[in-house]
């Protein structure tokens, strides 16, 4: 008898149960790779010193520093920053790094960057592991067929002391996306488009599987933005099997195997896709073909129309309160929209490719004198690569800040934010009231509409000047 | 030290907050995340929400009314605690005396982060979800056990996994649970060495 077919997600969750669920428990799940940053980390150490518990693996753990760390332009070197808890929060992860033996690349360091960034250009995200990390995002290390989810500080403890978590089966979603995206349409755009359609809870209790022609079609890069934006939707995870396209992104990585362990480890991946019958709980189609440019014009990721739109005339509750938060009108053009910020970055939309998106819109331009544009690399080593493509001279030349690697204005708990009334249009992946600086109002976007906006000085759509 | 405080009962009056989508980023702005320890988050809870930019009370948010003193039952509105998986939204809640959130549907993180802190996440359905919300301040019942929510005039059932509702009946935790299977984990250790 052949084996029941399974799909993706089953077969990496069935690879790492150390023990089964039962009746009264669920199951116990290994994890490979647990990433850890210095926002949600600090307790959870704590608990391990008040219980007198080791870090068990070491060696499956990676520290770096992204959230509350300043990206201002900086010496090279150690370097301590001038608010004095983030100066605290650093030097904690510092010392529990040493402590347990854990690898931290810190301020400072050639590795150093927002750890979904970083993890996957060190090879360290592979098909068929399972990630955790304290931070939502980490649906990001999907793209490369990982089973990787958000957890929060007591379970960062439990990883930290056992290698394990406890976990209800999730259900599973799969998201088939057919056709391919057009011209100034990007992965984020696709991303923006199948939140709205889901809605912000709308995959509340899932992994998704990304599938179908159009996130074939994808690198792996924007992969990530798709898988990174699965939390939006309310999942668990967002996964892609993976393909041809994921090992020639893997292969040569400093963490990927190497030599004959390289072939048998294709050989395994190639196994992971999903098989042929299997099933999933739930199935969406979507057509890619007619996409647009997208753009939010409310307070959560799935609020979103094409930036050649309107906000939406029928509004409920939620809209109606979105909307006076963000000062726009029922069936207002998006289109002209006055903006004060642009802000290029976040582990969604801050990669080499995601830089050369929006430097192709700004090279020979200029930054509307009006507008203080950001653009912050995810990691030293993209902003390495990006110099050496010369992206940061095309930034700099058109008026706009180059900043050190890190989480920046996504998160404003580290000098950058927008001031209260500001409008901002971002690559980043939330809306939410407040999350730029207390008041500040976000346009979620596209690197390549995040540049036109910024060189036309309101929101623009980047069809206009990519063609 | 392990283990926590058993919770089977809560039973006080409502807090109402009915917006829908409350993301943590709301219920503790990333701001008040710089510290490094667990204690003391309530005077961040709901901060942009509940305060003025000026610093002084919002007297129209729920939070601040002299009726909102004592109580330890939040009715929040639907896909409570979406977005950021930061621990400190339960941790402030907790701080501030919450010890139930009742939703038609808690978002997943959250819902994992206040079992851990014996915060009793409970769901119900829309239509029970309606007049409680309607019933603002009365005094309900959340029974751990019996798995129900009940109100002057009012009772709904809300769903926990049987290991989730253990645990928060006989106060225990999931740290001292997963390091009882030391020998499952050295096992599946030395098989995943095998196969790489």
């Amino acid at each position: 008898m052949s084996p029941a077919p399974r799909t993706l997600f089953q077969k990496v969750w069935d690879a790492h149960v150390v023990r089964a669920a039962a009746a009264d428990t669920p199951a116990v799940l290994y994890i490979d790779l647990h990433l850890l940053h210095e926002v949600t980390s600090p307790q959870a150490f704590a608990v391990l010193r008040e219980r007198g518990l080791r870090v068990r693996r070491p060696d499956r753990t990676l520290a770096t520093m992204d959230h509350a760390i300043p990206t201002t332009p900086r010496p090279r070197g150690p370097f301590v920053p001038s608010d004095p808890e983030a100066a605290a929060q650093v030097a904690q992860l510092e010392a529990n790094a040493h402590a347990a033996g854990i690898t931290l690349y810190g301020l400072g360091h050639e590795r150093q960057g927002i750890v979904h960034v970083i993890a996957p250009e060190l090879g360290l995200t592979q098909p068929g592991r399972t990630i955790v990390c304290g931070d939502s995002h980490t649906s990001t290390h999907g793209a490369l067929g990982a089973l990787a989810f958000g957890i929060g500080t007591s379970e960062v403890a439990q990883v930290l002391a056992t290698q394990c978590l406890l976990q209800e089966t999730p259900r599973t979603l799969a998201v088939e996306v057919e056709g391919r995206l057009g011209p100034g349409v990007t992965a984020k755009d696709l991303s923006l488009a199948l939140i709205a359609r889901l809605g912000a809870d709308g995959a509340t209790g899932h992994v998704i599987e990304y599938r179908g022609a159009a996130v074939r079609s994808l690198s792996v890069e924007e992969r990530m933005t798709v898988c990174n934006m699965s939390i939006e939707a309310g999942a668990r995870a967002g996964m892609v099997a993976p393909d041809d396209t994921t090992f020639a992104y893997l292969q040569g990585r400093p963490h990927a195997p190497q030599g004959d362990a390289w072939a048998r480890a294709v050989r395994s991946w190639r196994a992971l896709s999903t098989d042929e019958g299997a099933g999933f709980d739930r199935l969406v189609a979507f057509d890619a073909t007619a996409l647009e440019p997208m753009i939010t014009y409310g307070t959560n990721p799935a609020m979103a129309v094409p930036v050649c739109g309107h906000v939406p005339d029928d509004v409920s509750g939620p809209t109606e309160r979105a909307l006076a938060y963000m000062g726009l009108s029922p069936g207002q053009a998006l289109l002209g929209h006055p903006v004060d910020v642009v802000f290029i970055g976040s582990c969604t939309n801050s990669r080499l490719s995601d830089l050369r998106l929006a430097a192709s819109v700004m090279r020979g331009r200029k930054v509307a004198p009006w507008i203080r544009a950001l653009v912050v690399p995810g990691s030293q080593q993209v902003k390495r690569e990006a110099e050496a493509e010369g992206l940061d001279r095309t930034f700099r030349e058109a008026g706009a800040e180059w900043r050190e690697a890190g989480c920046s204005m996504c998160i404003a708990m580290n000098g950058d934010r927008l001031e209260r009334g500001q409008y901002a249009v971002s690559t980043s992946n939330r809306n939410f009231e407040g999350r730029q600086g207390p008041g500040g109002r976000t346009f979620l976007a596209s690197p390549l509409t995040a540049a036109a906006t910024a060189v036309c000085g309101h929101i623009a759509d980047p069809r206009e000047l990519v063609a | 030290m392990s283990g926590r405080r058993p919770v089977a009962l809560v039973h006080s009056r409502t807090l109402v907050l009915p917006a829908a989508d409350v993301d943590t980023d709301q219920i503790i702005p990333a701001r008040f995340l710089k510290g490094t320890v667990r204690e003391g988050l309530g005077r961040g809870l709901f901060a942009d929400w509940r305060y003025e930019p000026s610093g002084g009370p919002r007297t129209s948010f729920p939070l601040n009314r002299p009726e909102a003193e004592g109580a330890q039952i939040l009715v929040a509105g639907p896909n409570f605690g979406c977005g950021s998986s930061r621990e400190h939204a339960v941790w402030a809640l907790v701080d501030a005396g919450f010890r139930a959130v009742v939703s038609t549907r808690l978002a997943d993180i959250f819902k994992r982060n206040a079992l851990q802190n014996g915060l009793v996440p409970v769901e119900i359905d829309a239509h029970a979800h309606a007049s409680l919300a309607e019933a603002e301040g009365v005094e309900a019942r959340v029974d751990v056990a019996a798995l129900t929510l009940s109100w002057p005039g009012g009772l709904a059932a809300f769903a926990l996994p049987p290991f989730a509702r253990r645990c928060l009946l006989e106060g225990r935790d999931e740290l001292d649970i997963l390091l009882s299977y030391e020998d499952a984990i050295a096992a599946h250790e030395r098989g995943a060495s095998l196969e790489a």
